[in-house]
């Protein structure tokens, strides 16, 4: 990809990002705009803001980069990714923003009046966020490091420290404008490319991925070698070869690679011809359950495959209520009837943005192969503009969606940046003496920064659900059960708070450390919601059953609060008392 | 099928988990209400805890259950003037026997059942009432097999211990009683100057411009209506800024070109839940400051912005400012009963609801205009706005 024009379409974003945060603070009203000043946020612009905020870097790179290496089993990703939006919409939406909780916490103290459970809800808050900025800051260092070459982690410490800064230096102001417009920009970088990709694709006879074997390279293709790499062959190939390939210094002459395993030292480039087959590598990401055959012994696949797909699809569709900067998002509608049509709009919103992730995917898998042998598939989105469409418009193209990959992960990383650091200074610190949210960011972006230096490579997608696992089984159970049944009790929700939150967050955490790497162990802890998830609500039950009579005394009051609806759009007025009364007794 | 089976059963072991941990923590809790309650004033405290709730059946039923085991007698019963409220052991069909007992317990006196039921143990009992403030709120009731001394000076003793935690919980109800009377007191207070300023240039409207009368009319019926509401002590920001709006219609008409007034309000924090008519003071201590006191041009800005987990409100006056120590003694309430009631009284009515660090945070010097800062956290326990009125 051409450089210069990347980096310009990344500054552009962050340029533009500032202007309109600045912008709205600069508008400044005189008393005839009252009305306007006074107006709250209407559900479709609110709507966007929160699809602004949620479509992260995940959702931008990591799904296109998912389907290129698994194929079409991991459109659940997406589904899943939308479908939690409807179970917000039908069990959560509304209650939650009656009760007038700001953040998770919040809803907690506010619905069991116990310091306990909040305290433990912030916790909760605070691992989930930083699970969730993780694969952020990653897809970051991911997208500098393709535009100018520096390594990954420093790309992703300089989106953290400016994320930071951001934050501490007040850069939440007019933040809906800021999210909104960072939900057309991505929508944007992804509709215009698309149909320049999909009149490329025409134009070369419109070919169709095999998903049953290896993908092939559809073009002659060079691979360049940043890290030292294993391939697996099964096909003899001939390629044009630079660097050391098993041990021997090879000068771009041409070298046949036969079937088994080589070596290759970096930085290398490969040259593969057209028609050729992809080799295996041991950077494929590796985490998902491979469809292919070729990897996964075939007993045992199919089984955990499976498995993992109902791990995915609880994970997601009850994991979404539980996200922290969603949430928060949900405080600046007025009232529960604005917080149910926001989230009808927010599933228009993602659908849209949803459809046009697998085309890319799809494309990728045909046209940047290589990928899989890199291990970068989520730079597929990132790419394609480049090898389809080519020359400037290529350029151009590329820096767009380079663009839109920027304005994915500052979104996403200063809402939970934002929110991770409000509960960090409400509820975890304020015993260390850090009160003030704009000190908590520090600590809110460090430590997942200094994570992802350390835990192993995970893609983008895989990584994200894994926060979503943690808050299905902690938080999603605390919001259903705290909005429709009386019976929950403070011990209760303490009880499934720990056990399914603390159990998927251990798993969670044992899977990126590297923990179990094959077989059931592994899939069961890089999937925890299965098993999580029903444990998390039996435990708060239980208790709850056991504890039935310490329910807080004032569950009736809140119960109704949270249930009754608001009064119609047009409420009869009360009528106004004046002249005529008086004028009637004074005669 | 095996891994099926392993999952099953590694369900199956967590859930028994849980169970034994809540069952494990149920027990803990009745180990420690035991060891607690060996005997001593402090069991008998601990025992009557609940009632610091005030005497209700829930709150004696609890209370009975805690102090049997204290005081080692087959049964206990509560009573409030009327009823029997709460009993613990057996023979509960003493029930109205104790009430017809009720009807006159001037002090403490002992009675003897007589039962024709087959075993039942109870055959004396010893009737303590329970006096907060000289008025008879209910009884204890501990029955026996046969009367000792020590029983009834040990129902003495429970009966003083209860009394203790009644009068305690009157306490509550009085300090809340007040609390709310302070807010009552504080809450709506829409100065006379007002009125009368308003009155008066409406009044100067109505020949020129019967249209311009007619319109601020309305303003202040909106105006008053909002400040005499009656449901609840909270607003949201977004009703109190309206409220606002039509307070400085109404002063525009009095002041005309000479008050500017600037906005910035970040709609993120519009729906925030304050203290009823918090700000409204704030805005007219800026006017009196800004305009009243001075014949040059006024400008007063409101602004509101986002702070993560709370709201700050500023609003900033050009005015003739006041000398730092004369608004200390405003804020304390110490300067006199003409000086900036507004102040004073919304910083007290924050303080009570967000506590101390939640105050007005006012610069000032003579000369150098005044702001006055509100952070207003986003989210707190018991602060509830009511459903919003749509607007008209």
């Amino acid at each position: 990809m051409n450089q210069t024009y990347g980096v310009a379409g990344v500054t552009a974003v962050v340029l533009a990002t500032v202007l309109v945060g600045a912008l709205g603070l600069r508008v400044s009203r005189t008393t005839s705009d009252f009305h306007v000043a006074s107006r709250t946020v209407a559900p479709h612009l609110n709507a966007t803001a929160v699809s602004g905020e949620y479509l992260s870097a995940a959702s931008f790179l990591g799904v296109a980069g998912l389907v290129l290496a698994q194929g079409a089993g991991m459109l659940w990703f997406p589904v899943g990714y939308t479908a939690g939006f409807l179970v917000l919409l039908v069990f959560v939406a509304a209650p939650l923003r009656r009760s007038g909780a700001y953040t998770l916490p919040d809803f907690a103290e506010a619905r069991l009046e116990s310091r306990a459970v909040r305290r433990t809800a912030g916790v909760l808050v605070v691992g989930i966020g930083w699970l969730y900025l993780l694969p952020q800051l990653r897809g970051a260092g991911l997208t500098l490091r393709l535009l100018t070459g520096v390594p990954g982690w420093l790309g992703g410490l300089v989106v953290a420290a400016v994320v930071t800064a951001a934050v501490a230096a007040g850069g939440m102001r007019s933040v809906t404008l800021v999210q909104a417009f960072h939900y057309w920009l991505k929508l944007a970088a992804l509709l215009v490319p698309a149909a320049f990709l999909l009149l490329a694709w025409r134009a070369d006879h419109a070919p169709v991925p095999a998903w049953d074997e290896r993908p092939v390279f559809h073009r002659a293709t060079t691979v360049r070698v940043d890290r030292p790499l294993t391939l697996t062959v099964r096909e003899p190939v001939r390629v044009t070869a630079s660097g050391i390939v098993d041990g021997v210094a090879a000068h771009g002459g041409s070298l046949n690679l036969a079937e088994g395993r080589h070596r290759i030292g970096a930085p290398a480039t490969l040259r593969f011809p057209a028609g050729a087959r992809v080799p295996l590598s041991d950077r494929s990401p590796r985490r998902t359950t491979p469809s292919e055959g070729a990897e996964a012994p075939p007993s045992s696949g199919e089984t955990h495959s499976l498995y993992a797909t109902y791990g995915l699809v609880l994970a997601t569709f009850l994991g979404t209520m539980g996200l922290p900067h969603v949430v928060v998002r949900f405080y600046t509608n007025p009232d529960g009837r604005a917080a149910r049509r926001t989230t009808v709009i927010v599933l228009g919103l993602l659908g849209a943005f949803y459809v046009l992730v697998p085309l890319y995917g799809v494309l990728g898998r045909l046209y940047a192969p290589d990928l899989l042998l890199t291990g970068d598939t989520d730079a597929a989105v990132l790419v394609l503009p480049q090898r389809l469409v080519g020359g400037v418009t290529g350029d151009l193209l590329g820096a767009l969606v380079a663009g839109g990959a920027c304005a994915a992960f500052l979104s996403t990383a200063s809402g939970l940046t934002l929110s991770v650091a409000g509960v960090l200074a409400q509820d975890v610190l304020p015993a260390l003496g850090v009160r003030h949210v704009r000190l908590a960011a520090l600590p809110a972006v460090a430590v997942p920064a200094a994570a992802g230096a350390v835990a192993g490579d995970l893609p983008a997608a895989d990584a994200v659900g894994l926060a979503f696992a943690v808050s299905a089984s902690s938080f999603c159970p605390l919001l259903v059960l705290g909005i429709w049944w009386r019976g929950l009790t403070a011990p209760g929700a303490l009880a499934g708070l720990v056990l399914g939150g603390g159990s998927a967050l251990a798993a969670v955490t044992l899977t990126l450390a590297g923990g179990a790497r094959s077989g059931w162990p592994h899939t069961l802890l890089a999937w925890p919601a299965v098993w999580s998830v029903p444990l998390g609500f039996a435990a708060m039950v239980l208790t709850s059953l056991a504890t039935r009579d310490r329910v807080p005394p004032g569950t009736a009051a809140t119960l109704a609060r949270l249930h009754r609806p608001e009064p119609g759009p047009n409420p009869p007025e009360e009528p106004v008392r004046g002249g005529r009364t008086s004028a009637g007794r004074r005669s | 099928m095996t891994v099926l089976a392993v999952t099953a059963l590694v369900l199956a072991g967590f859930a028994l988990f849980a169970l034994g941990a809540a069952l494990g923590h149920r027990a803990a809790r009745r180990q420690l209400e035991h060891t607690t309650g060996a005997g001593g004033p402090r069991a008998a405290h601990t025992a009557a805890a609940p009632l610091r709730a005030g005497l209700t059946p829930d709150t004696a039923r609890r209370t009975v259950r805690r102090l049997r085991p204290l005081l080692g007698t087959p049964a206990v019963a509560l009573t409030g003037p009327e009823s029997v409220l709460a009993w613990d052991g057996t023979g509960a069909h003493h029930r109205d026997e104790l009430l017809v007992q009720l009807d006159d317990l001037g002090r403490l006196r002992t009675i003897a059942p007589d039962c024709d039921v087959n075993g039942c143990p109870l055959h004396w009992a010893v009737l303590v009432p329970l006096r907060v403030d000289g008025v008879t709120v209910g009884a204890l009731a501990v029955f026996a097999a046969a009367g000792s001394t020590a029983l009834v000076r040990a129902a003495g003793e429970a009966a003083r211990g209860l009394t203790a935690e009644l009068e305690l919980a009157e306490l509550d109800r009085l300090r809340a009683d007040v609390r709310e009377a302070e807010m009552r007191a504080l809450r709506a207070q829409i100065s006379p100057h007002f009125v009368y300023n308003s009155l008066a240039s409406i009044a100067s409207f109505v020949r020129t411009d019967p249209e311009r009368a007619r319109e601020l009319i309305q303003q202040f019926a909106e105006f008053t209506r909002y400040s005499f509401r009656r449901d609840g002590d909270f607003t949201t920001l977004a009703e109190e800024l309206r409220s606002i709006e039509q307070y400085l219609e109404l002063a525009r008409a009095r002041f005309g070109r000479r008050l500017r007034v600037t906005l910035r309000i970040a709609p993120e924090v519009l729906p925030v839940t304050l203290p009823f008519l918090s700000l409204q003071p704030l805005v007219e201590n800026a006017l009196k400051h800004g305009l009243e006191e001075s014949v040059e041009r006024g400008t007063v800005t409101i602004t509101a912005e986002d702070e993560g987990t709370e709201a700050r409100v500023v609003i900033e006056d050009n005015g003739v400012g006041m000398d730092p120590e004369h608004l200390r003694a405003v804020l304390r309430g110490t300067a006199g009963p003409s000086a900036g009631i507004g102040l004073s009284n919304v910083d007290r009515r924050l303080r009570r609801v967000y506590g101390d660090d939640h105050g007005l945070v006012v610069e000032t010097g003579i000369g150098a205009g005044t702001r006055v800062t509100v952070r207003i956290p986003k989210f707190r326990a018991g602060v509830q706005a009511p459903p919003p009125r749509r607007p008209p």
